[in-house]
Protein backbone atom coordinates (compact mmCIF):
# COMPACT_ATOMS: atom_id res chain seq x y z
CA UNK A 1 0.00 0.00 0.00
CA UNK A 2 2.50 2.64 -0.21
CA UNK A 3 5.04 3.91 -2.65
CA UNK A 4 7.29 6.11 -4.39
CA UNK A 5 7.63 9.87 -3.45
CA UNK A 6 8.03 12.73 -2.75
CA UNK A 7 7.39 16.12 -2.18
CA UNK A 8 3.68 15.90 -3.11
CA UNK A 9 2.48 16.23 0.63
CA UNK A 10 4.84 18.82 1.91
CA UNK A 11 3.74 21.48 -0.77
CA UNK A 12 1.42 24.05 -0.13
CA UNK A 13 -1.98 22.65 0.28
CA UNK A 14 -4.14 23.29 -3.05
CA UNK A 15 -7.24 25.41 -1.60
CA UNK A 16 -10.71 24.02 -2.06
CA UNK A 17 -12.15 19.86 -1.80
CA UNK A 18 -15.53 20.15 -3.78
CA UNK A 19 -18.55 18.11 -3.29
CA UNK A 20 -18.33 15.87 -5.76
CA UNK A 21 -15.11 14.78 -4.90
CA UNK A 22 -12.13 15.75 -1.92
CA UNK A 23 -10.00 16.99 -4.26
CA UNK A 24 -6.88 18.15 -2.43
CA UNK A 25 -6.45 14.71 -0.93
CA UNK A 26 -5.70 13.22 -4.26
CA UNK A 27 -3.05 15.77 -5.03
CA UNK A 28 -1.47 13.57 -2.39
CA UNK A 29 -0.87 10.97 -5.49
CA UNK A 30 0.29 13.36 -8.09
CA UNK A 31 3.26 12.28 -7.75
CA UNK A 32 2.23 9.23 -9.47
CA UNK A 33 3.67 8.95 -13.14
CA UNK A 34 0.45 9.97 -15.34
CA UNK A 35 -0.06 6.30 -16.32
CA UNK A 36 -0.29 4.85 -12.47
CA UNK A 37 -2.43 8.40 -11.56
CA UNK A 38 -4.77 6.63 -14.42
CA UNK A 39 -4.75 3.57 -12.63
CA UNK A 40 -5.65 4.56 -9.42
CA UNK A 41 -7.79 7.27 -10.27
CA UNK A 42 -11.21 5.07 -9.80
CA UNK A 43 -10.13 3.07 -7.31
CA UNK A 44 -12.09 3.80 -4.18
CA UNK A 45 -9.53 2.45 -1.68
CA UNK A 46 -6.39 4.52 -3.19
CA UNK A 47 -8.33 7.42 -4.26
CA UNK A 48 -10.08 9.50 -1.94
CA UNK A 49 -12.09 11.35 -4.96
CA UNK A 50 -13.30 7.70 -6.56
CA UNK A 51 -14.19 6.59 -3.07
CA UNK A 52 -17.35 8.30 -3.57
CA UNK A 53 -18.69 7.10 -6.55
CA UNK A 54 -16.88 3.88 -7.01
CA UNK A 55 -17.95 0.61 -5.59
CA UNK A 56 -15.33 -1.93 -4.32
CA UNK A 57 -15.98 -5.67 -3.41
CA UNK A 58 -13.94 -8.50 -1.43
CA UNK A 59 -14.58 -12.40 -1.79
CA UNK A 60 -13.75 -14.34 0.77
CA UNK A 61 -11.83 -17.34 -0.70
CA UNK A 62 -9.11 -17.41 1.45
CA UNK A 63 -9.99 -18.62 5.11
CA UNK A 64 -6.31 -20.25 5.78
CA UNK A 65 -3.71 -18.07 7.59
CA UNK A 66 0.38 -18.32 8.16
CA UNK A 67 0.62 -15.92 10.93
CA UNK A 68 -0.99 -15.08 14.61
CA UNK A 69 -1.62 -11.51 15.04
CA UNK A 70 -2.43 -10.53 18.66
CA UNK A 71 -5.34 -8.06 17.15
CA UNK A 72 -6.90 -10.94 15.53
CA UNK A 73 -9.25 -14.17 16.76
CA UNK A 74 -9.54 -16.51 14.00
CA UNK A 75 -12.67 -17.91 15.57
CA UNK A 76 -14.60 -14.78 15.50
CA UNK A 77 -17.73 -14.42 12.63
CA UNK A 78 -20.41 -11.84 13.96
CA UNK A 79 -22.62 -10.34 11.11
CA UNK A 80 -22.59 -6.97 13.41
CA UNK A 81 -18.70 -6.37 13.03
CA UNK A 82 -17.20 -4.93 10.48
CA UNK A 83 -13.77 -5.30 10.44
CA UNK A 84 -10.87 -7.06 8.40
CA UNK A 85 -10.62 -10.77 8.89
CA UNK A 86 -14.15 -11.52 9.51
CA UNK A 87 -16.21 -12.67 7.12
CA UNK A 88 -19.66 -14.77 7.34
CA UNK A 89 -19.05 -17.11 3.93
CA UNK A 90 -16.06 -18.97 3.17
CA UNK A 91 -16.50 -19.27 -1.02
CA UNK A 92 -14.67 -21.57 -3.60
CA UNK A 93 -13.47 -20.05 -6.29
CA UNK A 94 -15.73 -20.92 -8.93
CA UNK A 95 -18.43 -18.99 -6.24
CA UNK A 96 -16.34 -16.45 -6.12
CA UNK A 97 -16.23 -15.74 -10.07
CA UNK A 98 -20.09 -15.95 -9.94
CA UNK A 99 -20.80 -13.71 -7.01
CA UNK A 100 -17.80 -11.19 -8.73
CA UNK A 101 -20.60 -11.56 -12.31
CA UNK A 102 -23.65 -10.95 -10.16
CA UNK A 103 -22.03 -7.92 -8.47
CA UNK A 104 -20.89 -6.49 -11.38
CA UNK A 105 -24.01 -6.72 -13.06
CA UNK A 106 -26.19 -5.06 -10.29
CA UNK A 107 -23.28 -2.27 -9.77
CA UNK A 108 -21.74 -1.21 -12.43
CA UNK A 109 -19.71 1.54 -10.83
CA UNK A 110 -17.63 -1.52 -8.62
CA UNK A 111 -14.42 -1.18 -10.67
CA UNK A 112 -12.23 -3.07 -7.87
CA UNK A 113 -12.16 -7.00 -6.98
CA UNK A 114 -10.23 -7.44 -3.86
CA UNK A 115 -8.74 -11.11 -1.73
CA UNK A 116 -8.24 -10.08 1.63
CA UNK A 117 -9.18 -12.98 3.18
CA UNK A 118 -10.89 -13.65 5.80
CA UNK A 119 -7.14 -15.27 6.62
CA UNK A 120 -3.81 -14.52 4.29
CA UNK A 121 -4.92 -14.85 0.50
CA UNK A 122 -1.40 -16.08 0.12
CA UNK A 123 -1.72 -18.38 2.54
CA UNK A 124 -4.29 -19.97 -0.15
CA UNK A 125 -2.79 -19.61 -3.24
CA UNK A 126 -4.61 -22.23 -4.83
CA UNK A 127 -7.84 -20.55 -4.13
CA UNK A 128 -6.45 -16.57 -4.86
CA UNK A 129 -5.22 -17.97 -7.96
CA UNK A 130 -7.62 -19.79 -9.64
CA UNK A 131 -9.60 -16.56 -8.67
CA UNK A 132 -7.52 -14.60 -10.12
CA UNK A 133 -7.09 -16.38 -13.15
CA UNK A 134 -10.35 -17.06 -13.96
CA UNK A 135 -11.53 -13.15 -13.21
CA UNK A 136 -8.76 -11.76 -15.44
CA UNK A 137 -10.11 -13.97 -18.30
CA UNK A 138 -13.79 -14.18 -17.07
CA UNK A 139 -14.06 -10.05 -16.34
CA UNK A 140 -11.24 -8.21 -17.79
CA UNK A 141 -12.63 -5.03 -16.73
CA UNK A 142 -12.60 -5.08 -13.30
CA UNK A 143 -9.52 -4.48 -11.65
CA UNK A 144 -7.32 -7.26 -9.12
CA UNK A 145 -6.31 -6.17 -5.67
CA UNK A 146 -4.65 -8.47 -3.63
CA UNK A 147 -3.73 -7.99 0.72
CA UNK A 148 -1.47 -10.10 2.19
CA UNK A 149 0.72 -10.21 5.61
CA UNK A 150 3.75 -10.50 3.43
CA UNK A 151 5.31 -13.63 4.39
CA UNK A 152 5.01 -15.47 1.22
CA UNK A 153 5.13 -12.16 -1.26
CA UNK A 154 8.98 -13.37 -2.31
CA UNK A 155 7.57 -16.89 -4.02
CA UNK A 156 4.55 -15.52 -5.38
CA UNK A 157 5.97 -11.67 -6.71
CA UNK A 158 5.67 -13.38 -10.48
CA UNK A 159 2.45 -14.73 -10.24
CA UNK A 160 0.96 -11.78 -8.72
CA UNK A 161 2.35 -9.42 -11.80
CA UNK A 162 1.92 -12.55 -14.13
CA UNK A 163 -2.24 -12.05 -13.21
CA UNK A 164 -2.11 -8.50 -13.99
CA UNK A 165 -3.23 -7.34 -10.08
CA UNK A 166 -2.08 -4.05 -10.18
CA UNK A 167 -2.54 -3.30 -6.34
CA UNK A 168 -1.19 -5.00 -3.61
CA UNK A 169 -1.46 -4.19 0.03
CA UNK A 170 1.26 -5.18 2.67
CA UNK A 171 0.19 -5.12 5.94
CA UNK A 172 3.49 -3.91 7.89
CA UNK A 173 2.94 -3.15 11.42
CA UNK A 174 6.62 -2.78 12.39
CA UNK A 175 10.77 -3.00 11.22
CA UNK A 176 12.16 -4.38 14.36
CA UNK A 177 11.67 -7.88 15.45
CA UNK A 178 11.56 -7.42 19.56
CA UNK A 179 8.11 -5.03 18.81
CA UNK A 180 7.00 -7.72 16.11
CA UNK A 181 7.66 -10.33 18.94
CA UNK A 182 4.88 -8.65 20.91
CA UNK A 183 2.77 -8.07 18.01
CA UNK A 184 2.66 -11.94 16.55
CA UNK A 185 3.11 -14.90 18.43
CA UNK A 186 4.10 -16.79 15.99
CA UNK A 187 4.27 -17.94 12.31
CA UNK A 188 4.18 -21.55 10.08
CA UNK A 189 7.39 -21.58 8.17
CA UNK A 190 9.33 -23.62 6.30
CA UNK A 191 7.37 -26.58 7.72
CA UNK A 192 7.27 -25.46 11.53
CA UNK A 193 5.50 -23.04 13.86
CA UNK A 194 8.17 -20.30 14.49
CA UNK A 195 7.51 -18.23 17.65
CA UNK A 196 8.84 -14.73 19.29
CA UNK A 197 11.61 -12.84 17.77
CA UNK A 198 12.90 -15.38 15.37
CA UNK A 199 9.07 -15.68 13.77
CA UNK A 200 8.81 -11.56 13.62
CA UNK A 201 12.74 -11.63 11.96
CA UNK A 202 11.72 -13.67 9.06
CA UNK A 203 8.31 -11.89 8.67
CA UNK A 204 9.50 -8.59 8.62
CA UNK A 205 12.19 -9.89 6.02
CA UNK A 206 9.97 -11.18 3.65
CA UNK A 207 7.81 -7.99 3.51
CA UNK A 208 10.39 -5.83 2.84
CA UNK A 209 11.79 -8.25 0.30
CA UNK A 210 8.08 -8.79 -1.35
CA UNK A 211 8.05 -4.58 -1.58
CA UNK A 212 10.56 -4.46 -3.40
CA UNK A 213 9.83 -7.49 -5.46
CA UNK A 214 6.93 -6.29 -6.39
CA UNK A 215 7.65 -2.48 -7.06
CA UNK A 216 10.51 -3.75 -9.29
CA UNK A 217 7.71 -5.69 -11.82
CA UNK A 218 5.92 -2.41 -11.22
CA UNK A 219 2.83 -3.28 -9.26
CA UNK A 220 1.31 -0.76 -7.14
CA UNK A 221 1.87 -1.48 -3.58
CA UNK A 222 -0.30 0.07 -0.38
CA UNK A 223 1.62 -0.82 3.33
CA UNK A 224 -1.53 -1.03 6.12
CA UNK A 225 -0.27 -0.68 9.51
CA UNK A 226 -2.33 -1.02 12.63
CA UNK A 227 -1.50 1.35 15.03
CA UNK A 228 -1.35 -0.19 18.73
CA UNK A 229 -0.41 2.68 21.67
CA UNK A 230 2.49 1.60 23.62
CA UNK A 231 3.53 -1.06 20.81
CA UNK A 232 4.22 0.23 17.61
CA UNK A 233 3.07 3.78 17.79
CA UNK A 234 6.05 5.55 18.03
CA UNK A 235 8.30 3.06 15.39
CA UNK A 236 5.72 3.92 12.73
CA UNK A 237 6.69 7.39 11.15
CA UNK A 238 9.72 4.99 10.59
CA UNK A 239 7.94 2.56 9.00
CA UNK A 240 6.37 5.26 6.63
CA UNK A 241 10.02 6.45 5.56
CA UNK A 242 11.29 2.89 4.98
CA UNK A 243 8.65 1.88 2.97
CA UNK A 244 7.95 4.75 1.07
CA UNK A 245 12.07 4.59 0.08
CA UNK A 246 11.34 0.84 -0.92
CA UNK A 247 8.89 2.14 -3.32
CA UNK A 248 5.49 1.82 -1.99
CA UNK A 249 3.34 4.46 -2.88
CA UNK A 250 0.51 5.17 0.03
CA UNK A 251 0.49 4.26 3.59
CA UNK A 252 -2.58 3.51 5.78
CA UNK A 253 -2.22 3.86 9.16
CA UNK A 254 -5.33 2.36 11.11
CA UNK A 255 -6.52 2.27 14.42
CA UNK A 256 -6.26 -0.94 16.41
CA UNK A 257 -9.59 -2.69 17.00
CA UNK A 258 -9.56 -4.31 20.31
CA UNK A 259 -12.64 -5.25 22.38
CA UNK A 260 -12.61 -7.39 25.41
CA UNK A 261 -15.74 -9.38 23.46
CA UNK A 262 -13.67 -9.80 19.97
CA UNK A 263 -11.92 -12.35 22.64
CA UNK A 264 -8.39 -11.32 20.51
CA UNK A 265 -5.21 -11.21 22.81
CA UNK A 266 -5.24 -7.38 22.87
CA UNK A 267 -9.03 -7.40 23.36
CA UNK A 268 -8.70 -9.31 26.74
CA UNK A 269 -5.24 -8.07 27.76
CA UNK A 270 -6.85 -4.74 27.78
CA UNK A 271 -4.46 -3.08 24.66
CA UNK A 272 -6.11 0.09 24.32
CA UNK A 273 -7.22 1.12 21.68
CA UNK A 274 -5.72 4.93 19.97
CA UNK A 275 -8.29 7.78 20.32
CA UNK A 276 -9.23 9.53 17.08
CA UNK A 277 -6.59 12.11 18.08
CA UNK A 278 -3.76 10.41 18.59
CA UNK A 279 -4.33 8.23 15.23
CA UNK A 280 -4.51 12.02 13.21
CA UNK A 281 -1.77 13.03 14.87
CA UNK A 282 0.06 10.07 13.82
CA UNK A 283 -0.89 10.11 10.54
CA UNK A 284 -0.23 13.86 10.24
CA UNK A 285 3.17 13.32 11.55
CA UNK A 286 3.81 10.37 8.84
CA UNK A 287 2.27 12.54 5.69
CA UNK A 288 5.61 14.64 6.09
CA UNK A 289 7.45 11.89 3.92
CA UNK A 290 4.61 9.91 2.76
CA UNK A 291 2.08 9.55 1.10
CA UNK A 292 -1.05 8.92 3.75
CA UNK A 293 -4.77 7.12 3.38
CA UNK A 294 -7.06 8.79 5.34
CA UNK A 295 -9.90 7.43 3.69
CA UNK A 296 -10.24 3.48 4.96
CA UNK A 297 -12.81 1.60 6.38
CA UNK A 298 -11.61 -1.39 7.69
CA UNK A 299 -13.93 -3.12 5.37
CA UNK A 300 -15.01 -6.79 5.81
CA UNK A 301 -13.42 -9.60 4.15
CA UNK A 302 -16.35 -10.33 2.02
CA UNK A 303 -17.64 -5.93 1.66
CA UNK A 304 -19.56 -5.47 -1.54
CA UNK A 305 -20.23 -1.97 -2.41
CA UNK A 306 -19.33 1.64 -1.96
CA UNK A 307 -16.28 2.37 1.05
CA UNK A 308 -18.57 2.37 4.44
CA UNK A 309 -21.58 0.51 3.21
CA UNK A 310 -22.16 -3.56 2.78
CA UNK A 311 -24.00 -4.69 0.23
CA UNK A 312 -23.10 -8.10 1.01
CA UNK A 313 -26.58 -9.56 2.25
CA UNK A 314 -28.16 -8.84 -1.49
CA UNK A 315 -25.54 -11.55 -3.01
CA UNK A 316 -25.36 -14.49 -0.47
CA UNK A 317 -24.80 -17.80 -2.66
CA UNK A 318 -28.51 -19.14 -2.17
CA UNK A 319 -29.40 -15.58 -4.19
CA UNK A 320 -26.50 -15.79 -6.50
CA UNK A 321 -26.63 -19.68 -7.32
CA UNK A 322 -28.92 -20.15 -10.21
CA UNK A 323 -28.29 -16.27 -11.74
CA UNK A 324 -27.16 -16.21 -15.26
CA UNK A 325 -24.98 -13.29 -15.99
CA UNK A 326 -24.59 -12.25 -19.59
CA UNK A 327 -21.19 -10.37 -18.82
CA UNK A 328 -20.83 -9.02 -22.34
CA UNK A 329 -23.87 -6.81 -22.28
CA UNK A 330 -23.14 -6.34 -18.11
CA UNK A 331 -19.53 -4.80 -19.49
CA UNK A 332 -20.72 -2.53 -21.65
CA UNK A 333 -23.25 -1.35 -19.57
CA UNK A 334 -20.37 -0.67 -16.82
CA UNK A 335 -18.15 1.19 -19.56
CA UNK A 336 -20.90 3.67 -19.76
CA UNK A 337 -21.55 4.14 -16.19
CA UNK A 338 -17.98 4.74 -15.09
CA UNK A 339 -17.21 7.03 -18.07
CA UNK A 340 -19.92 9.24 -16.82
CA UNK A 341 -18.77 9.34 -13.27
CA UNK A 342 -15.26 10.03 -14.51
CA UNK A 343 -16.75 12.70 -16.91
CA UNK A 344 -17.98 14.28 -13.63
CA UNK A 345 -15.11 13.63 -11.64
CA UNK A 346 -13.11 15.49 -13.83
CA UNK A 347 -15.32 18.50 -14.55
CA UNK A 348 -15.64 18.49 -10.69
CA UNK A 349 -11.77 20.12 -10.17
CA UNK A 350 -13.01 23.96 -11.15
CA UNK A 351 -10.94 26.17 -8.51
CA UNK A 352 -11.98 26.78 -4.90
CA UNK A 353 -14.55 29.09 -3.85
CA UNK A 354 -12.56 32.54 -3.52
CA UNK A 355 -10.98 32.71 0.19
CA UNK A 356 -13.35 34.59 2.28
CA UNK A 357 -12.06 35.82 6.16
CA UNK A 358 -9.54 34.15 7.90
CA UNK A 359 -9.98 31.75 11.27
CA UNK A 360 -8.53 29.09 12.77
CA UNK A 361 -7.96 25.85 11.96
CA UNK A 362 -10.80 23.22 13.19
CA UNK A 363 -12.12 19.81 12.83
CA UNK A 364 -15.28 19.36 11.00
CA UNK A 365 -17.61 16.32 11.25
CA UNK A 366 -20.19 15.02 9.14
CA UNK A 367 -22.25 12.25 9.21
CA UNK A 368 -22.94 10.92 5.67
CA UNK A 369 -23.81 7.79 3.67
CA UNK A 370 -21.38 8.70 0.47
CA UNK A 371 -22.55 10.67 -3.00
CA UNK A 372 -20.85 13.36 -1.41
CA UNK A 373 -23.68 14.78 0.38
CA UNK A 374 -24.80 15.27 4.25
CA UNK A 375 -27.47 12.83 4.03
CA UNK A 376 -26.89 10.79 7.44
CA UNK A 377 -29.18 11.13 10.06
CA UNK A 378 -26.86 11.88 13.38
CA UNK A 379 -27.94 9.19 15.63
CA UNK A 380 -27.84 6.34 12.80
CA UNK A 381 -24.14 7.51 11.56
CA UNK A 382 -22.08 4.18 11.78
CA UNK A 383 -18.78 6.79 11.44
CA UNK A 384 -18.16 10.37 10.75
CA UNK A 385 -16.21 11.96 8.10
CA UNK A 386 -13.68 14.39 9.59
CA UNK A 387 -12.10 17.47 8.02
CA UNK A 388 -9.85 19.67 8.78
CA UNK A 389 -11.18 22.69 7.79
CA UNK A 390 -9.98 26.87 7.91
CA UNK A 391 -11.29 29.91 6.07
CA UNK A 392 -9.49 28.72 2.57
CA UNK A 393 -9.93 25.25 2.74
CA UNK A 394 -11.53 22.02 3.33
CA UNK A 395 -9.11 19.00 3.93
CA UNK A 396 -10.38 15.73 4.18
CA UNK A 397 -8.85 13.54 7.07
CA UNK A 398 -11.07 10.21 6.73
CA UNK A 399 -13.48 8.50 8.51
CA UNK A 400 -14.10 8.00 12.39
CA UNK A 401 -15.93 4.80 13.10
CA UNK A 402 -18.20 5.28 16.23
CA UNK A 403 -17.67 3.19 19.35
CA UNK A 404 -20.69 1.02 18.88
CA UNK A 405 -21.25 -2.19 21.22
CA UNK A 406 -23.50 -4.46 19.80
CA UNK A 407 -26.64 -3.52 17.53
CA UNK A 408 -29.71 -5.83 16.23
CA UNK A 409 -29.81 -7.44 19.92
CA UNK A 410 -32.10 -6.66 22.34
CA UNK A 411 -30.58 -7.14 25.27
CA UNK A 412 -27.52 -4.30 24.27
CA UNK A 413 -28.57 -0.56 25.64
CA UNK A 414 -28.17 0.42 22.65
CA UNK A 415 -28.85 4.21 23.00
CA UNK A 416 -26.85 4.79 25.28
CA UNK A 417 -24.02 3.13 24.36
CA UNK A 418 -24.65 5.07 20.65
CA UNK A 419 -24.91 8.44 22.17
CA UNK A 420 -21.85 8.26 24.00
CA UNK A 421 -20.10 6.68 21.25
CA UNK A 422 -21.14 9.25 19.43
CA UNK A 423 -19.90 11.98 21.40
CA UNK A 424 -16.38 10.02 21.63
CA UNK A 425 -15.67 10.52 18.74
CA UNK A 426 -16.47 13.92 18.06
CA UNK A 427 -14.58 14.72 21.16
CA UNK A 428 -11.87 17.27 19.22
CA UNK A 429 -14.11 18.54 16.70
CA UNK A 430 -15.54 21.85 16.48
CA UNK A 431 -18.70 21.11 14.62
CA UNK A 432 -20.86 18.45 13.08
CA UNK A 433 -23.04 18.61 9.94
CA UNK A 434 -25.74 15.47 9.96
CA UNK A 435 -28.92 15.50 7.81
CA UNK A 436 -30.98 15.53 11.24
CA UNK A 437 -30.63 15.24 14.74
CA UNK A 438 -32.34 14.75 17.58
CA UNK A 439 -33.14 17.33 20.49
CA UNK A 440 -31.06 15.14 23.38
CA UNK A 441 -27.70 14.86 21.23
CA UNK A 442 -27.89 18.45 20.22
CA UNK A 443 -28.03 19.85 23.51
CA UNK A 444 -25.41 17.49 25.07
CA UNK A 445 -23.17 18.51 22.16
CA UNK A 446 -23.54 22.18 22.65
CA UNK A 447 -22.39 21.08 26.20
CA UNK A 448 -19.17 19.85 25.05
CA UNK A 449 -18.79 22.43 23.10
CA UNK A 450 -19.24 21.09 19.65
CA UNK A 451 -21.97 23.06 17.21
CA UNK A 452 -24.08 20.83 15.50
CA UNK A 453 -26.52 21.97 12.33
CA UNK A 454 -28.65 19.99 10.18
CA UNK A 455 -29.56 22.64 8.16
CA UNK A 456 -27.15 21.37 5.33
CA UNK A 457 -29.14 18.29 4.86
CA UNK A 458 -28.33 16.82 1.35
CA UNK A 459 -26.25 19.54 0.47
CA UNK A 460 -22.63 19.03 -0.51
CA UNK A 461 -20.07 18.21 1.69
CA UNK A 462 -17.41 20.84 1.10
CA UNK A 463 -19.59 23.98 0.20
CA UNK A 464 -21.76 23.03 3.54
CA UNK A 465 -18.69 22.95 5.82
CA UNK A 466 -17.05 26.04 4.27
CA UNK A 467 -20.69 27.64 4.29
CA UNK A 468 -20.98 26.65 8.04
CA UNK A 469 -17.24 27.37 8.93
CA UNK A 470 -17.70 31.41 7.53
CA UNK A 471 -21.38 31.33 9.67
CA UNK A 472 -19.02 30.33 13.07
CA UNK A 473 -16.70 32.61 12.31
CA UNK A 474 -19.13 35.59 11.75
CA UNK A 475 -20.73 34.48 15.09
CA UNK A 476 -17.54 34.80 16.75
CA UNK A 477 -17.97 30.30 17.82
CA UNK A 478 -15.36 29.48 16.69
CA UNK A 479 -12.57 31.24 19.05
CA UNK A 480 -12.93 29.26 21.54
CA UNK A 481 -13.45 25.74 19.99
CA UNK A 482 -11.04 23.19 20.69
CA UNK A 483 -9.51 23.42 17.16
CA UNK A 484 -6.67 21.54 15.61
CA UNK A 485 -4.21 23.22 16.77
CA UNK A 486 -5.18 23.15 20.74
CA UNK A 487 -5.77 19.29 20.27
CA UNK A 488 -2.57 18.87 18.79
CA UNK B 1 -0.63 -43.41 14.58
CA UNK B 2 -3.03 -40.96 13.81
CA UNK B 3 -3.60 -37.20 14.76
CA UNK B 4 -7.40 -36.04 15.64
CA UNK B 5 -9.85 -33.13 14.94
CA UNK B 6 -11.71 -31.87 17.73
CA UNK B 7 -15.16 -29.51 17.20
CA UNK B 8 -13.06 -26.68 18.42
CA UNK B 9 -12.13 -26.81 14.41
CA UNK B 10 -13.14 -23.39 12.79
CA UNK B 11 -12.87 -24.53 9.34
CA UNK B 12 -9.77 -22.66 8.00
CA UNK B 13 -8.81 -24.89 5.48
CA UNK B 14 -4.95 -24.89 6.61
CA UNK B 15 -4.15 -27.89 8.00
CA UNK B 16 -6.11 -29.56 4.60
CA UNK B 17 -3.50 -27.62 2.15
CA UNK B 18 -0.26 -28.53 4.18
CA UNK B 19 -0.92 -32.15 4.80
CA UNK B 20 1.64 -34.03 2.97
CA UNK B 21 -0.44 -37.62 2.72
CA UNK B 22 -3.58 -36.03 1.84
CA UNK B 23 -5.54 -37.71 4.99
CA UNK B 24 -7.62 -34.83 5.87
CA UNK B 25 -11.16 -33.09 4.40
CA UNK B 26 -14.00 -31.60 5.22
CA UNK B 27 -16.51 -33.29 7.08
CA UNK B 28 -20.36 -31.79 7.91
CA UNK B 29 -19.60 -29.84 11.26
CA UNK B 30 -15.46 -29.36 10.70
CA UNK B 31 -12.55 -31.12 9.30
CA UNK B 32 -11.56 -34.58 9.94
CA UNK B 33 -8.43 -36.68 9.56
CA UNK B 34 -8.40 -40.13 8.19
CA UNK B 35 -6.83 -42.29 10.87
CA UNK B 36 -5.76 -44.92 7.89
CA UNK B 37 -3.93 -42.19 6.09
CA UNK B 38 -2.44 -39.65 9.24
CA UNK B 39 1.26 -40.81 9.34
CA UNK B 40 1.92 -37.34 11.71
CA UNK B 41 3.91 -36.82 8.70
CA UNK B 42 6.84 -38.91 9.65
CA UNK B 43 9.29 -39.52 6.55
CA UNK B 44 8.26 -35.66 5.47
CA UNK B 45 8.97 -33.16 8.28
CA UNK B 46 9.72 -33.17 11.74
CA UNK B 47 6.75 -32.01 13.29
CA UNK B 48 3.07 -32.87 11.87
CA UNK B 49 1.97 -29.97 9.79
CA UNK B 50 -1.56 -29.71 10.53
CA UNK B 51 0.16 -29.14 14.29
CA UNK B 52 2.60 -26.80 13.25
CA UNK B 53 -0.15 -24.30 11.60
CA UNK B 54 -3.42 -24.83 13.18
CA UNK B 55 -4.31 -21.69 14.93
CA UNK B 56 -6.87 -22.65 17.24
CA UNK B 57 -6.32 -23.84 20.21
CA UNK B 58 -7.45 -27.53 21.36
CA UNK B 59 -8.65 -27.88 18.11
CA UNK B 60 -6.15 -30.90 17.40
CA UNK B 61 -5.54 -34.71 19.93
CA UNK B 62 -2.23 -36.42 19.49
CA UNK B 63 -2.61 -40.40 19.06
CA UNK B 64 -3.58 -40.33 22.43
CA UNK B 65 -6.30 -38.25 22.43
CA UNK B 66 -4.38 -35.54 24.58
CA UNK B 67 -4.84 -31.78 23.34
CA UNK B 68 -1.44 -30.98 21.23
CA UNK B 69 -2.52 -27.01 21.93
CA UNK B 70 -3.71 -26.04 25.58
CA UNK B 71 -5.29 -23.04 25.89
CA UNK B 72 -3.07 -19.87 25.46
CA UNK B 73 -0.34 -22.19 23.85
CA UNK B 74 -0.79 -20.39 20.74
CA UNK B 75 -3.03 -16.93 21.73
CA UNK B 76 -0.83 -16.44 24.92
CA UNK B 77 -3.80 -15.21 26.45
CA UNK B 78 -3.68 -16.45 29.97
CA UNK B 79 -6.46 -18.76 31.23
CA UNK B 80 -7.74 -15.98 33.55
CA UNK B 81 -8.44 -13.85 31.27
CA UNK B 82 -10.73 -16.12 28.66
CA UNK B 83 -13.86 -14.98 27.85
CA UNK B 84 -16.70 -17.02 29.39
CA UNK B 85 -17.54 -19.67 26.68
CA UNK B 86 -20.90 -20.98 25.45
CA UNK B 87 -22.01 -24.56 25.23
CA UNK B 88 -20.39 -24.73 21.29
CA UNK B 89 -17.16 -23.59 22.92
CA UNK B 90 -17.24 -20.17 21.53
CA UNK B 91 -16.73 -16.99 23.24
CA UNK B 92 -20.05 -15.16 25.10
CA UNK B 93 -20.43 -11.45 24.07
CA UNK B 94 -19.53 -9.19 26.82
CA UNK B 95 -22.05 -6.33 27.23
CA UNK B 96 -20.55 -3.39 28.71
Amino acid sequence: MELIATSAATEPKKAGCHASGCGSSDDSLAHLPDALREQVQNHPCFSEKAHHHFARMHVAVAPACNIQCNYCNRKYDCSNESRPGVVSEVLSPDQAVRKVKAVAAAIPQMTVLGIAGPGDPLANPERTFTTFRRLAEETPDIKLCVSTNGLRLPEFADEIARYNIQHVTITINCLDPDIGARIYPWIYWNHRRIRGRKAAKILIRNQLKGLEMLVERGVLVKVNSVMIPGVNDAHLEEVSRVVKDKGAFLHNVMPLIAEAEHGTFYGLTGQRAPSGAELRRLQDSCADSMSMMRHCRQCRADAVGMLGEDRGQEFTLDKIEHLEVDYSAAMEKRRRVQAAIMKTLNAATDPAPAPQANGPEVLMAVASKGQGVINEHFGHAREFLLYRVDGNQVEPLGARKVDLYCTGSSDCPEEENRLQGHLDALADCAAVLCAKIGFGPWQQLEALGIQPSGAYAYEPIEEALMHFYQELLGDGKLESQRGVQASA
Amino acid sequence: MPLSITDRCVNCYACQDVCPSQAISRGAQQFHIDPAACTECAGHFADPQCASICPVEEALLDADGKTIHPPGSLTGIPSTLRAPRNHQGDPLRVLP
